[in-house]
């Protein structure tokens, strides 16, 4: 699915992403965690096809395909999807006209015709619930003026109706409350197939304990310190990213 | 994509689709203006005396103006020799005037058609009544009979003129006088043609009237006039939309519209104007100097602008409204957008003068390439207009970082019980925004035509249906470009 080899990223002088290795299969659920600064969501942008950023790699595939030969729509339309940590506001824009539009832009690039405005209604609708929000929703102006909490579902909202290969989650869980933290894990969780994959980008191990992943990796300066199973997060929580200055090194692969 | 500003350009750096030109042979008076221009124009047209003293009036009033051509606003344009002008110029088929579609120069037809200005039957089935100006002269008018059936006037100007001189001599300059300013000056003095449109007490027209305007012979000034009057208690919805074809020299377009709204009277004026603004570089596109006022002079009567510019060279227009009546409404709603070298200078005038008079003025300037887009707007609140509102919002969506977006508020309120509330905001379309559409697969071209769209919204709401839908086509092919 997603197959990183030897990934650096500048801004600049300032070397953001030191050479990062993660192999991601079908169906599998990766969290990667680290304290601030330490480029987790650097990562997450760079996937997306976020520019401003020289990057180098042995190898960046998604799907077979080299990723930096890809424009961040053509990414979206074979199915990677970003959820944003600071969704946007589109003012004087529906948030079901967004959608639709976002929807049949997939559907064109796979040959299929465009879903008109009433099936595709009704196909939003059906999952509304799952992100609990009520359909009055779908006539605001996309995220503007939303809370926290709205911005998030909203997300959550366009992965359900998007149905992606790869979703990247890039602090989906922070500023969320508790009910609003279980809706959106909830909704990760419906997501998760066998031919489905997901990557976590996460300060806090508290959504770990809604969406439990197949792997845990640690960033620290731009690189992967440790990896390893959903134990690795828990014992993370416990002893703080300080244990792991301690433990830097000396078990760096992948 | 390198940067935000490189990828929104070339975004934004779409060619203008109507660039051609029809050829017909103009039956055009030679260049320059003097009294013998003036008095031929009006015998071209067998004008009455009224007529004639009038335009005479007003060029010698221009000749005095002649050092006070407007250099105020916020545009720079290289000056204009108005004798090297052509004043009059009618397509040769009009000689002895179309009695019916069939008889409109084909040549003329195909060229709406290339515009996609459905003139016959789309249109008739669509309920939209069309006077179409081509250069000066009025060449087809449809759904006169329907129109007639309810007593409401729909016509060319001309026609007015020949078949209703009593109204044309009351209100005309009644709203506008010829001694306004120099464009308007020059307009009375020269106006070849336009529309003219009486609404009997009571009446709701029963149609969206619409007009198309559209420049075409080398050099031609045009001078419109539009008059449109609503007696008590009537109701009308007007509909303006230009396109023109591809020039290299400059075309100076000064047209005056009056209106002239009664008691209870509802007149709705919608402009989409599309004309040439110029290559990339600036060069050709038209200078649009328009004078448009309405007035309200019944109590209760209501006035509303809406205006697309996407259009001209120069836009120098400023609908305005003159709330004479209690209780009467003045509303102005622009969206304005300037790409490459475009210059736009363009607001209102909500002169309240009656007691519990209600103004709204919603403006949203999109500024592109290295264009300059002014919002001008003066609301004043005279002495007697006891409880007079106003409510101002400008907002300013900047798609470069070498263009310009202004704003010039005037506010004069000489009545202490008068609320005037004024919003303005100014943002740059994000590299967040365009970002966030493209992580969710929507094309670059796609995703700055929606964010412009969803920035006019609150406008586009107040267009007819028709017309909004055209509108928003128009931003799309006015933002249209190469994308990589």
């Amino acid at each position: 699915m997603l197959s990183i080899r030897n990934l650096r990223a500048r801004v600049g002088e300032t070397e953001i992403l030191k050479g990062i290795s993660l192999e991601v299969n079908p169906g599998e659920v990766h969290a990667v965690m680290g304290p601030n600064g330490s480029g987790k969501s650097t990562l997450a942008r760079i996937l997306s096809g976020r520019e401003g950023y020289e990057i180098t790699a042995d190898k960046l595939e998604y799907m077979g395909h080299d990723l930096l030969e890809m424009t961040p729509e053509e990414r979206a339309r074979e199915g990677l999807f970003m959820a944003f940590q600071y969704p946007v506001e589109i003012p004087g824009i529906s948030n079901i006209q967004f959608l639709r539009t976002a929807y049949n832009s997939v559907r064109k690039h796979r040959g299929e015709e465009p879903l008109d405005s009433v099936d595709f209604l009704a196909m939003v609708k059906s999952r509304l619930k799952e992100v609990d929000i009520d359909q009055s929703f779908l006539r605001r102006s996309v995220n503007t003026d939303f809370s926290g909490g709205e911005k998030k579902r909203n997300e959550m909202l366009q992965m359900l109706v998007l149905e992606p290969r790869l979703a990247i989650l890039d602090e989906t869980d922070s500023g969320l409350d508790i009910d609003a933290l279980a809706t959106v894990a909830g909704s990760i969780n419906s997501l998760r197939s066998e031919d489905r994959s997901i990557v976590m980008v996460t300060h806090y191990q508290r959504l770990l304990d809604y969406v439990v992943p197949d792997h845990v990796h640690i960033l620290a300066d731009g690189r992967i310190v440790k990896s390893g199973k959903a134990d690795l997060a828990q014992k993370l929580e416990k002893k703080g990213y300080g244990w792991l200055a301690e433990h830097a090194g000396e078990e760096a692969e992948a | 994509m390198g940067t935000g500003t490189d990828s929104v350009n070339q975004l934004i750096e779409g060619g203008y689709k109507h660039g051609f030109v029809t050829e017909i042979d103009a039956d055009s008076l030679p260049p320059g203006l003097n009294e013998d221009v003036i008095r031929a124009i009006s015998a071209k047209k067998q004008e009455p005396e009224f007529m004639l003293n009038w335009r005479l009036r007003a060029y010698r009033h221009w000749i005095k103006l002649q050092e006070k051509e407007p250099t105020w606003a916020h545009v720079k344009y290289p000056r204009i020799n108005y004798q090297d002008m052509v004043y009059y110029s009618a397509p040769k088929s009009d000689k002895e005037g179309p009695k019916s579609l069939e008889e409109v120069d084909p040549e003329l037809l195909r060229t709406y058609e290339k515009l996609g200005i459905p003139l016959h039957e789309q249109k008739a089935l669509a309920g939209v009544a069309v006077d179409a100006v081509f250069d000066s002269v009025s060449v087809a008018t449809t759904f006169k009979d329907k129109l007639a059936e309810a007593g409401v006037i729909f016509c060319s100007f001309s026609e007015a003129v020949q078949n209703h001189p009593e109204l044309v001599e009351k209100y005309l300059g009644s709203v506008v006088p010829y001694t306004d300013n120099f464009f308007a000056t020059l307009n009375a003095a020269v106006f070849s043609d336009g529309s003219f449109c009486y609404i009997p007490e009571g009446v709701r027209c029963p149609m969206e009237l619409s007009t198309y305007f559209r420049i075409n012979a080398l050099n031609t000034g045009q001078f419109e006039r539009t008059l449109i009057i609503a007696e008590k208690g009537s109701y009308v919805s007007y509909l303006e939309g230009c396109t023109a074809p591809m020039r290299d020299e400059n075309q100076l377009h000064a047209a005056v519209v009056e209106l002239v709204a009664h008691e209870d009277a509802e007149i709705k004026y919608s402009t989409v104007q599309n004309w040439y603004p110029g290559d990339k570089d600036g060069k050709g596109g038209i200078y649009n100097f328009v004078t448009k006022r309405g007035l309200c002079k019944g109590d209760r009567s209501h006035i509303s602008w809406t205006q697309v510019e996407t259009g001209s060279a120069i836009t120098w227009k400023y609908p305005s409204v003159i709330l004479r009546g209690d209780d009467s409404t003045g509303e102005f709603y622009s969206v304005a957008l300037t790409n490459n070298l475009q210059q736009a200078d363009t607001g209102t005038k909500m002169i309240h003068l009656g007691k519990n008079t209600r103004s709204t003025i919603i403006s949203k300037g999109i500024s592109a390439g290295r264009a300059q887009n002014s919002y001008r707007g003066l609301v004043r609140v005279s002495p007697k207009a006891d409880n007079a509102r106003n409510f101002t919002q400008c907002d300013s969506l900047l798609l470069s970082d070498q263009c310009g977006a202004h704003t010039y508020p005037y506010i004069e309120n000489k009545n202490p019980s008068g609320r005037i509330e004024h919003e303005a905001t100014t943002t740059r379309i994000g590299e967040d925004q365009l970002f966030y559409c493209r992580q969710r697969g929507i094309d670059p071209e796609d995703a700055v035509s929606m964010i412009v769209n969803g920035f006019c919204d609150d406008v586009f709401r107040k267009l007819p249906m028709e017309f909004a839908v055209e509108a928003q086509a128009l931003l799309e092919v006015s933002l249209e470009g190469a994308v990589g």
